[in-house]
């Protein structure tokens, strides 16, 4: 493909992740960071963010399984996932996480589990759509183009 | 006299979480800070040359510490310490008491933040911080500077005094010094300190008295 194909095909990629609600604004914040000094800054973030959503939904699936249910371990990891989805504009992994943290506090055992699958969904949904666009942003580099500027969404 | 604009501030940044360090590392760089990031407040303490002791200031190592740290920014909730805590132990260290501090956190509950501030939290940043966020912490460090050079100014003026009259010293207030330093320091092409501050504060508003060299 020809890199203004590229650029287009990514720019409209995108725009369909915001508008269908799996990334904010925060996203174009995180690609405004990356420059020439910084040309991966987006894919690190991003790479961290996998990184640590991975550990925390497991934690939360040992803690979850238990005949006991320790709150408190709930309690920690829940606002973690939340503050490094909305770090990386994964909006609708952190709308999850609120309802998540709710049923927490009231102590709801079931509800906390279909949380979880629900975070757990969120989570590998927006996982397969970042990893697509980075895929996009890698070809369009390749082809010796420029990453379009996500003005409009910061 | 003055802040050169080109001059590096050295920002210490602390954080538990590693997305999140990045992320305001690059804020921080990107707006031509020097950086330092640590996962914990007491690395921070640390960092800034703070020990834990029954006589604490003395103790405290400003010597040995190379590198001067012009602003603290700190995630309100982290294991064992927590920023709130940080920023206490800074504020009762009368080394460190001078060092502006700023507080971030992602859950908006009023009453942290008013504690933050009564603390002596110069900003309270909702997580996740932006570049206009970041924009706001220059006039702090700035400030700092200009106080801590009026007050190695007024010692000297001072020292002076007391030597031909000791009935006549008296420190001039922080509104009346920053006058002073105002009309010794004119220049048009300068913003006002008052943009972005909260207005909410109850500290004393400058006015345009303190300005600031923009880039």
């Amino acid at each position: 493909m020809e890199v203004d194909q590229l650029q287009r095909s990514f720019l409209e990629y995108t725009t369909s992740l915001f508008r269908e609600g799996f990334l904010d604004g925060q996203f174009g914040q995180l690609q405004m960071l990356q420059d020439e000094s910084n040309p991966d800054f987006v894919v690190e973030v991003v790479s961290l963010f996998f990184e640590d959503s991975q550990r925390i939904l497991n934690d939360l699936s040992i803690t979850l399984n238990q005949q006991n249910v320790d709150y408190k371990k709930i309690d920690a990891n829940v606002p973690q996932l939340k503050g490094s989805s909305s770090s990386i504009g994964a909006q609708r992994v952190r709308n999850a996480c609120i309802a998540f943290r709710n049923f927490c506090e009231e102590q709801n055992a079931d509800a906390c589990r279909r949380c979880l699958q629900q975070v757990k969904q969120e989570y590998l949904l927006v996982k397969e759509k970042l990893e697509a666009l980075i895929r996009l942003e890698q070809q369009i580099v390749a082809a010796g183009g420029a990453i379009p500027m996500l003005n409009e969404f910061s | 006299m003055g802040v050169a604009a080109d001059s590096q501030f050295h920002v210490l940044a602390v954080d538990d979480s590693l997305i999140d360090r990045k992320l305001i590392e690059r804020l921080l760089k990107i707006s031509s800070f020097q950086v330092t990031t640590v996962d914990s407040g007491s690395k921070a303490l640390e960092f800034l040359g703070w020990r834990h002791d029954e006589d604490g200031e003395r103790k405290h190592s400003s010597n040995q510490t190379s590198v001067e740290v012009n602003l603290v920014i700190t995630d309100y909730c982290m294991p064992g310490m927590t920023g709130y805590d940080l920023l206490k132990k800074m504020k009762e260290c009368s080394y460190l008491k001078n060092i502006p501090v700023v507080i971030m956190s992602s859950e908006n509950v009023q009453s942290r933040i008013t504690r933050c501030l009564e603390e002596g939290a110069e900003e309270f940043f909702l997580k996740p911080v932006r570049l206009t966020d970041v924009n706001k912490l220059k006039p702090h460090m700035i400030m700092m500077m200009k106080n801590k050079n009026h007050f190695q100014e007024n010692q000297e003026h001072d020292f002076k005094v007391e030597q031909s009259d000791s009935d006549l010293i008296r420190l001039p207030t922080e509104e009346q010094s920053l006058q002073q330093h105002n009309s010794n320091n004119n220049n048009n092409k300068r913003k006002s300190m008052d943009d972005g501050l909260p207005l909410d504060r109850a500290r004393p508003r400058y006015n345009g008295a303190l300005t600031v060299l923009s880039n």
